[in-house]
């Protein structure tokens, strides 16, 4: 993306420089992005700045999207798939003010796509970039809490206490109980947490034609997956990895195999199950698939651009 | 139970002029012996005679200050421990090696069940298939003499001496030809002990084990040991068949040691 150095945004008061972040800031992020895309799912430690907004909201990943924005970028931003909630509205917002960037909310006109905790249905391009917000980058955290563990671990390739969390689920649950956050080896090297993305978005990030950065603002880190680089799901040989299935299709647009939300639509246990990506359900609409709720008006209809 | 040494005559772990100091402090000094496999060694003395110091030095956990400890490795070469990569230092202590912690729950991953705790080594060296995870796992438990339908619970709902027991299988289950323990039999009741005792008798002589054991405990070394070493302000005072040590005590600190057990 030309990444050019640029100064202030445009005259007037509440300047801010392009991106919101000073120059200094995204060439050391930028440094830290190489270093990640070198190293595939290497945790590479940045020094993460305060960012306008509450951790957890995505602060990694807002700088991520700072360093790597030029004005001729398109973005998008996601949070669960949508374009249109809290935290998508808002950091759309901030580079909009702060940057002047053309947005967008069709993921095949986006040059970058920031998200949280989904990744689009519609396969992404070798011009794309997918900007994850991670809240918790190290996978093996919740079972070794130390750190300077875990980083030596890390480098010695001793991934056995992932294995460990697997067999958990497994004698606990009878099967492989985690659906999001699903751990992955990354280039056969370095086991990766995904962010909370559902494991049903694995298998997308396998020889992605799209270049993956994750950003974690909390705990400092970068990491990154070049363009088509193996990712594979951790399992066991008799308990292979699986993805969600879902027994209906989606009921505003009909689609199947993509992921769903459950949508409460009454108080006497009226539910509906929609796209999860809002934009791919938009244009499937849009090319005249319906599904079983198809005829009921819809808020999206009113305002459909 | 001074069974003599395998005819192997190669010993398995030798260690040269040992020397571990906390500054001006000794931790342990100069201390050389050499183990040989299917041996049992337990090293006795009072607390900080150094005996935990120079277990941590031997288990490459702590480094010494001065000498040199090696091992023989599978493939029959010698090693100088310190020497090695930690990657196969590591290595070592997760496959070859076993460490057995006065508290279990230094040696145990307290907040995953006893299967997982007993497979966690196997998954580490790349062990993949669930079901077969968990048969070896089974079948360890039994041989340390824990219920099966404990499997799935975690080591906090077990007692003292089943959480040792369990720490024991963790460190067996890749068939380990030496084994580390510090006070194994610390701070469990004496009935508890005696059973402890006598499970681990069996099998350092079904595995044919090399292990090292530290206690402040004569009659646990009488029970479990070839060997003792006697140690005293970080020095070896003492060293012989353990039979020979505690019948015939020669050292005038090891005849107060050996006479200060209650005879009842």
């Amino acid at each position: 993306m030309n990444a050019q150095a640029d100064t202030a945004t445009q005259a007037g008061e509440g300047e801010y420089n392009f991106a919101y972040l000073d120059e200094q800031t995204k060439r050391m992020i930028r440094r830290a992005i190489l270093k990640a895309i070198a190293v595939p799912g290497y945790q590479v430690p940045f020094a993460s700045r305060e960012m306008p907004m509450p951790y957890g909201w995505g602060t990694g990943g807002v700088q991520v999207t700072a360093s790597i924005l030029g004005r001729d970028d398109v973005l998008k931003v996601i949070d669960q798939g949508s374009d249109d909630t809290t935290n998508a509205v808002s950091i759309r917002a901030f580079f909009e003010k702060t940057a002047q960037v053309a947005t967008t909310t069709r993921t095949d006109e986006a040059t970058i796509i920031q998200t949280r905790h989904r990744i689009p249905e519609k396969a992404l391009k070798e011009d794309q970039i997918i900007v994850y917000q991670v809240p918790i980058p190290e996978p093996l955290r919740f079972l070794e809490p130390r750190e300077t563990e875990t980083r030596k671990m890390h480098a010695l390739a001793e991934y056995g206490l992932m294995h460990v969390k697997l067999y958990e689920d497994i004698a606990r649950h009878g099967h492989i109980a985690t659906t999001y956050a699903y751990p992955v080896k990354v280039d056969g090297r370095y086991v990766m947490d995904p962010s909370p993305t559902p494991k049903f978005d694995n298998p997308k990030m396998h020889e992605m034609d799209a270049l993956q950065l994750f950003g974690a603002g909390r705990e400092k880190r970068i990491y990154a997956i070049p363009p088509h680089t193996a990712v594979e799901s951790l399992d066991f040989e008799d308990y292979p990895f699986e993805i969600q299935k879902f027994d209906r299709p989606c009921a505003i647009c009909g689609a199947e195999n993509v992921y769903l939300d459950e949508v409460v639509l009454d108080d006497r246990g009226g539910r509906m199950f929609v796209c999860s990506d809002t934009d791919h359900c938009e244009e499937r609409r849009a090319a005249g698939h319906t599904g079983e709720a198809g005829g009921i008006p819809l808020k999206g209809e009113e305002t459909a651009r | 139970m001074s069974a003599k040494p395998l005819p192997d005559e190669e010993p398995l772990l030798r260690a040269s002029a040992l020397t571990r100091l906390y500054g001006e402090r000794i931790g342990c000094r100069d201390v050389t012996f050499e183990l040989y496999p299917g041996e049992v060694l337990a090293i006795v003395g009072e607390s900080g005679s150094g005996k935990t110091t120079l277990l941590d030095c031997l288990s490459t956990r702590l480094a010494p200050t001065a000498g040199i400890v090696e091992y023989r490795m599978r493939d029959g070469t010698m090693r100088d421990l310190f020497r090695l990569t930690e990657a196969e230092r590591r290595l070592l202590m997760r496959t070859d090696w076993g460490f057995v912690h006065q508290h279990a729950a230094d040696g145990l991953r307290m907040s995953v069940s006893a299967g997982a705790n007993v497979g966690e080594r196997l998954m580490a060296v790349g062990e993949r298939h669930y079901g077969d995870i968990r048969g070896t796992a089974l079948d360890w438990l039994s041989r340390v003499e824990i219920d099966e339908s404990r499997i799935d619970d975690t080591p906090r709902a077990f007692s003292g001496g089943m959480r040792q027991r369990l720490q024991i299988a963790r460190n067996l289950v890749t068939n380990p030809r030496l084994v580390f323990m510090d006070e194994p039999t610390g701070g469990l009741d004496v009935s508890v002990q005696a059973r402890l005792l006598d499970l681990l008798r069996g099998l350092v002589s079904d595995l044919g084990l090399s292990v090292i054991i530290v206690t402040h405990d004569l009659a646990v070394a009488r029970l479990l040991s070839h060997r003792m070493m006697v140690m005293r302000h970080g020095k070896v005072i003492e060293t012989g068949l353990t039979d020979r040590v505690l019948d015939d005590p020669q050292a005038p600190y090891t005849q107060l040691l050996v006479s200060s057990i209650l005879q009842v």
